[in-house]
């Protein structure tokens, strides 16, 4: 079990800027994130899109703010739990136990929940039935591809992620392609290298068409697609793979006992915490009167639930209000002074 | 001023007024008509407020801009009629306009 003054729950823009709060004011911290990534929503959803409203930076894109936090980070030793999402939290005497998918515990007396919107988790077929195939013959990421050689596989989606898979999967299995309409989102010479494969027979292309059913009764032995003429193709097929994306989804953070209003948690404006002692929600997870979901008002909430940690980490000291243009503790930590 | 219909997957119709320059998106969260959860807030980035939108006037609403497609693609069950509510913009013309709520965002 590892021991930490706080827990960030969230990599994304407010758990970044948190982390360095809290370093900053001498406390211990590690981050858990279930994306495979640090960045956050930044970073999963709009790396690319410039962003105009975070104070001082008049234009940067999700994945340049995101290195320009971790560039800040820089001076402090901050571990990070990715592709973990926290399972559990409980109370264990004064502290709380965090357990994460990864097999990892925490005990800690302050959870800081920086967690955006839930956790990412990926987009899912509609019909029910596929539910009963999920991770054996049907899989919406790839683990281990050498399971798929010599079979048929049915790859759904009009992203990199279905045609690269595509692409490369059609070295060695049959491959059927499918996607809701004629264009592709992939890139362009992804797009024009799966085209040609289609040309030379190598991978079976159905436009317009989306899963309507999924049929076998222990393994999977074929699917039904749908035309937008509701027109219906059987195929046979041994696997099925989707490629969605990832939508956030709340997921555990609903069982911790916290005061919930819809998808966000309900914190007091002076040191951040929820209904729970030292569990904080911090950035667009939390609500109170007048709360904006911009990022700038995620590095406000962060830095002072951090304040709030100290209290709790340690009791018998007096946080004291220091600046980093001035204060030689704040410049050692900085790695400025000696 | 708009007066805009919100149809559930479950068949409740909601009438409300939306004042011009919001998005349909938006008229969907301020009245807590339910279906529509807008993750991402209005930035095309998330397919959360996804509808379908009676084919008389899908035509007839401002078109898709480039990208809307694209995150439809990951919208749960689209048709040829989806799109994205925080896409569209409010104003007189778009008096009665009926949508239709998917029965899950995701």
């Amino acid at each position: 079990m590892k021991k930490t003054d706080a827990l960030i729950i969230g990599a994304g823009p407010t758990g970044l800027f948190t982390a360095h709060q809290l370093k900053l004011i001498g406390l211990d911290c590690e981050i858990v994130d279930n994306l495979d990534k640090i960045g956050g929503q930044c970073i999963e959803l709009y790396p690319d899109k410039p962003i105009y409203d975070i104070p001082a930076v008049p234009e940067c894109t999700g994945e340049e703010l995101t290195n320009n936090l971790l560039n800040q980070l820089k001076p402090f030793d901050i571990k990070f739990h990715l592709s973990e999402r926290v399972e559990e939290v409980k109370k264990e005497d004064n502290k709380w136990l965090v357990k994460t998918s990864g097999g990892n515990s925490f005990l800690t007396p302050n959870v800081i929940i920086a967690g955006g919107v839930g956790s990412f988790e990926p987009r899912k077929f509609p019909p029910k039935e596929c539910e009963k195939f999920e991770n054996k013959s049907l899989f919406y990421s790839v683990k281990d591809k050498n399971i798929f050689k010599g079979k048929t596989i049915s790859i759904f989606g009009g992203g990199d992620s279905a045609l690269d898979w595509a692409i490369e999967l059609s070295k060695e299995s049959h491959i059927n392609l499918i996607h809701r309409r004629d264009e592709f989102r992939g890139a362009q010479a992804t797009v024009d290298k799966m085209k040609a494969l289609v040309k030379d027979g190598k991978i079976n292309l159905f436009t317009k068409y989306q899963i309507a059913n999924v049929h076998g009764k222990q393994t999977l032995e074929s699917i039904d697609i749908k035309h937008d003429n509701d027109e219906i193709k059987n195929l046979k097929t041994e696997y099925v793979l989707g490629f969605f994306g990832l939508i956030m989804q709340l997921g555990p953070i609903a069982n911790w006992g916290l005061n919930l209003n819809k998808k966000t948690i309900e914190v007091d404006t002076e040191k951040f915490e929820t209904n729970q002692k030292g569990i904080y929600a911090v950035g667009d997870i939390c609500n109170y009167p007048g709360k904006l979901k911009l990022i700038l008002s995620g590095f406000h909430e962060g830095a002072l639930a951090a304040r709030a940690c100290f209290k709790l980490a340690r009791p018998d000291e007096k946080y004291r209000f220091e600046f980093t243009t001035t204060s030689t503790n704040l410049l050692k930590r900085l790695g400025k002074k000696e | 001023m708009a007066k805009i219909t919100y149809i559930t997957s479950d068949n409740q119709t909601h009438t409300v007024e939306v004042q011009n320059g919001l998005t349909v998106m938006e008229g969907a969260v301020q009245n807590d008509i339910p279906g529509i959860d807008a993750d991402c807030g209005g930035g095309m980035a998330c397919a959360t407020c996804h509808v379908y939108v009676k084919d008389d006037w899908f035509n007839k609403i401002p078109k898709k801009e480039d990208g809307e497609d694209d995150m439809l693609d990951m919208a749960f069950e689209p048709k040829t009629n989806s799109r994205l509510s925080c896409q569209i913009i409010v104003s007189d013309e778009l008096d009665g306009l009926e949508v239709n709520i998917p029965s899950k965002q995701a």
